[in-house]
């Protein structure tokens, strides 16, 4: 089972935290790799907040391509960020890795943020497409003030390879996941956590309705809805479509993933939109085993179950600092000073929220809503 | 004693007993000469007769056998095309002494015969293929174990349920936020579409007259027993030939679909009934085709067209009733259709669903297609060529129409690459349950792409012991003289059957197919709703069956 480790702070902190959480959860082999998805930088970051960074790995002959390419689209690298790579057992070095900071092309200033972000997943899209094949370039996020970092390997040794332990390489929201080697081929777009525009997933489990949700998600014309190396991706791909292109507010994520039955609509007093949503969206219906922690542009956190609550999932923490856990140990390893009676194990109705710079946890219940 | 005109020497033109689909094996010892078989014989295949033989006879304290020559009356097959034996062995059922039985004979030449007077071979049933269908060689292979744990099929709560009715897309929702919450935002006047949540097995068209009155009246107490008792959304079609006003009238029309045909018949008397109605019905199909006959109209036989069915339809009695095989009004799919789809929801208010129903066909895509950009159009059922029906042409049956699985998978990936695959639901018919594998082929239609299945043979097999099967037994659905009382209107028929009996029946196999569906669906691990589309889970032990309905190959 895959270990997930989300932290959201009011305070800069280093990734180093989520991946010793994830190492106290460990169990068994797990060398299936690594994600960090780490969302309003501090450090070297911190004065480039509005300007996009394309985080990825290529080939030496893919970098080639890539920068020639940013250049032709009229990107400027304004900064070059490498991790300072520490040769560790077990890992292949790749060529380059690397998270480049751009200024947009000259006419691009004045559109709205919409347009910036299309411009911003296309061509995410285009460089993925044009290194997929050959595996000469991996990008896997383009957005101002997000890095993505994926590697195979055990987390802990990756973290060191990235030189994690000694960079000053720090973020308020982090998101870390470790894979178990469930899917037998290791592939870096098979890596949690997923990013689409500002959206942000990691999923603990088995989605059993994958295919009819891939096929309702490709079907919906948007050009970002492709991938899925990994089942766990529409997770992300539908907090997006029911947040960003549907416009609906995010407690209704829940609702469109675990709908509710006729009889405990009808208490709900958006009922008449509940009716309508469970029939429209009928195929992005999960049924589990999930637990989804994610976040949106906002800074927001959250954590869901599916309906019969499969998978474990705890929150925790103090004003300031909570974590959102795969399991509780991973949880006292990042606050242990915290008050315990307080911790959140979300049951099948519950959609915990961290709000923004960590101020203050909520648990939405979808019944009583 | 010779017959009197003396020995016959050219039997040329006579049959053999061996061109018959069934020969009848009679027991001489074991007879008693009751005459309760050929009484009961819907055919006339056999006679009883009377034989001048020479036989052995043993009487007294120790045997002392001894030939003599004597009169003997015994039953025999008659070898006249017209009165062929069947096979439906009610010859059999009513025998006390198990004295006679027919055998399926595969070397027979009915086909060969069975068009005297140049009129070409006319039954009831299906078509007439024991093969293994499609259907049938569909395997559920992905199994949820370790990695994704199964749900219990008994403990975990399930939903088996479908939708008919036209979905709005997420997209075109009128909604809007106030104040953290969706509402639905009435100012933009969109249409919402009627749906109706349904249980994804529906019994198909099949009509008042096609049907006697006692096999109609016991599927519909059964359908308003699950509905009502057992919280089950059985819907049930009507088929082309009106509905009782009656029932129109009555809060039960909710639980039916009424169809309107080619003949139009009973609508008058619909219509009229229209202002009277105090609930709307489940849906309007409008049919356009029929898995069994494609391309050809409806038939119910003059013997069939008895006072009440006449009544009901608005006809004489006893006359041969065709509906055109298709709408005298439809001259292009653009217009007329989508008129008639107009009409029909205009008639209700817009209050209920109104879908076509085609036979499976190579261009079903291109009515597809057509419905899909017709908002008001509210599903699609394609009927398959193992549908069945009370009278056809043997050949259209056998020989026309195309199977389901393949017709709604194509039909189904041509929605996804729409976005359309929930927009349209699409009911599948057509041999659901050929074998008795009711749950099994509906969930592989589901997770082909079908939203629900609709089933009418299995029905009338399942509750009434109908006899037919695929190698053409019985099949006499067409004369009236269905020997079970299903498809007659002869009250000495049909009082063979109990209305009560077939309702259970009915309820018993929703129940059934109920549980069965969860035992297929929460080891694949979907409980909560249908798994259309899901077609990862499915297998088929056929490369090239794999390859054309897109799911993998297992051996
Ligand atoms: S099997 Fe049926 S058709 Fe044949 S002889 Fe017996 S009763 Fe008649
Ligand atoms: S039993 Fe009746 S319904 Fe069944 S095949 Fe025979 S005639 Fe038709």
């Amino acid at each position: 089972m895959c270990r997930l480790a989300a932290i959201t702070s009011a305070k800069y902190f280093s990734p180093m935290e989520n991946i010793l959480a994830l190492e106290t959860m460990k169990e068994g082999h797990d060398g299936s790799g690594l994600g960090l998805t780490l969302k309003d930088l501090g450090g070297e970051f911190k004065d480039l907040k509005e300007y996009p960074i394309l985080s990825g790995i290529c080939s030496r002959k893919g970098r080639e391509i890539l920068e020639s390419y940013m250049e032709e689209m009229g990107f400027k690298m304004i900064y070059h960020w490498k991790p300072k790579i520490k040769q560790v057992k077990g890992i292949i070095r790749r060529d380059h890795y690397f998270a480049y900071v751009f200024d947009y092309p000259d006419g691009w200033k004045d559109k709205s943020w919409r347009e910036k972000e299309d411009l911003l997943m296309n061509t995410r899209l285009t460089l993925r497409k044009m290194g997929e094949a050959d595996e000469s370039i991996f990008v896997f996020s383009f957005y101002p003030d997000v890095i993505t970092l994926k590697e195979v390997g055990d987390p802990l040794e990756v973290g060191e390879f990235f030189g994690l332990d000694k960079d000053i390489l720090k973020a308020k929201i982090i998101f870390a996941q470790g894979r178990q080697n469930t899917n037998y081929q290791i592939y870096l777009y098979a890596c949690h956590p997923f990013f689409i525009q500002g959206y942000c997933t990691m999923t603990n489990g088995e989605n059993t309705a994958f295919v009819p949700i891939r096929e309702f998600l490709m079907s919906r014309g948007f050009p970002g809805y492709m991938g899925y190396n990994s089942d766990s991706e529409v997770f992300a791909h539908i907090l997006h479509y029911v947040s960003r292109q549907l416009n609906f507010p995010l407690t209704y994520y829940k609702d469109v993933l675990t709908p509710l039955k006729w009889d405990e609509i009808e208490q709900r007093k958006d009922k008449e939109a509940l009716f309508l949503i469970k029939q429209s969206m009928r195929p992005l219906c999960i049924d589990g085993p999930n637990m989804v922690i994610g976040f949106i542009p906002d800074g927001t956190c959250f954590m869901v179950q599916d309906a019969k609550k499969l998978r474990p999932g705890v929150v925790g923490g103090i004003e300031g600092k909570y974590a959102l856990m795969s399991e509780l140990c991973g949880l006292d390893k990042v606050i242990p000073n915290r008050d315990r009676s307080k911790d959140i194990f979300p049951m099948k109705y519950d959609m915990v929220i961290v709000s923004p710079d960590a101020k203050e946890v909520k648990v939405w219940n979808q019944l009583m809503a | 004693m010779e017959p009197a005109n003396g020995l016959k020497l050219d039997y040329n033109h006579a049959l053999t007993i061996k061109e018959f689909p069934y020969i009848i094996r009679w027991r001489e010892d074991r007879c008693k000469r009751c005459g309760q078989c050929t009484a009961v014989c819907p055919n006339g295949a056999i006679k009883p007769t009377v034989k001048y033989m020479r036989v052995i006879e043993s009487g007294g304290d120790t045997p002392k056998p001894k030939p003599v020559r004597r009169i003997i009356h015994v039953i025999e097959q008659v070898n006249n095309i017209e009165n062929y034996c069947t096979g439906c062995a009610v010859c059999a059922l009513v025998c006390p002494n198990n004295a006679i039985e027919p055998e399926y004979n595969p070397q027979n030449k009915f086909l060969f015969y069975k068009n005297l007077g140049g009129e070409g071979y006319k039954r009831g049933g299906r078509r007439n293929d024991p093969g293994v269908s499609t259907l049938d060689r569909i395997k559920f292979t992905r199994i949820s174990m370790l990695t994704d744990p199964a749900l219990d099929a008994g403990r975990h709560e399930f939903r088996v349920r479908s939708y008919i009715g036209r979905i709005l897309p997420p997209e075109e929702l009128p909604l809007k936020v106030e104040d953290g919450r969706l509402v639905v935002d009435k100012t933009r006047g969109k249409f919402i579409p009627p749906v109706r949540e349904i249980f994804p097995i529906m019994i198909g068209s099949m009509s008042i007259g096609a049907l006697s009155p006692y096999m109609w009246e016991g599927l519909a107490m059964g359908v308003a027993y699950l509905n009502e008792v057992e919280g089950i959304p059985v819907v049930m079609c009507s088929g082309e030939g009106g509905f009782p006003p009656r029932l129109l009238k009555s809060r039960y029309v909710k639980y039916f679909i009424l169809q309107i045909a080619s003949g139009y018949f009973g609508w008058d008397s619909i219509i009229h009934t229209l202002p009277y109605m105090t609930e709307d019905p489940a849906a309007i199909e409008i049919k356009y085709g029929q898995g069994a006959k494609p391309g050809d109209g409806g038939l119910l036989m003059a013997p069939k067209v008895i006072k009440l069915i006449a009544e009901i339809r608005g006809v004489p009695m006893y006359v041969d009733l065709p509906s055109p095989p298709t709408h005298q009004t439809k001259y292009s799919i653009e217009e007329a259709v989508m008129k008639m789809i107009q009409s029909m929801s205009m008639a209700f208010g817009f209050r209920v669903p109104v879908y076509p129903k085609i036979s499976g066909t190579r261009t079903s895509k291109a009515v597809l297609n057509n419905l899909a950009r017709n908002p008001y159009a509210a599903a699609l059922c394609i009927d398959g060529e193992d549908g069945g029906t009370g009278a056809a042409y043997n050949v259209s049956l056998d020989k026309m129409g195309h199977p389901i699985a393949s017709n709604i998978r194509e039909c189904y990936l041509d929605l996804v690459k729409q976005g359309k695959q929930n927009e349209l639901p699409l009911i599948a018919a057509g041999g659901i349950g050929k074998k008795g594998n009711l749950a099994a082929n509906t969930a592989a239609l589901i997770m082909l792409g079908a939203s629900a299945v609709a089933i009418g043979k299995y029905i009338m097999q399942a509750t009434a012991d109908c006899l037919g099967d695929e190698w053409n037994r019985c099949n006499l659905c067409n004369t009236g003289k269905c020997p079970r009382g299903i498809t007659t209107q002869d009250p000495k028929l049909y009082r063979r059957l109990n209305p009560d009996k077939i309702a259970e029946r009915v309820v018993e196999i929703f129940k059934a197919a109920d549980v069965e569906l969860r035992k297929i669906f929460a080891p694949m691990g979907r409980s909560t709703e249908l798994p259309i589309g899901m077609s990862d889970g499915l297998s088929i032990d056929d490369k090239a069956m794999a390859e054309r309905l897109e799911i993998s190959y297992a051996c």
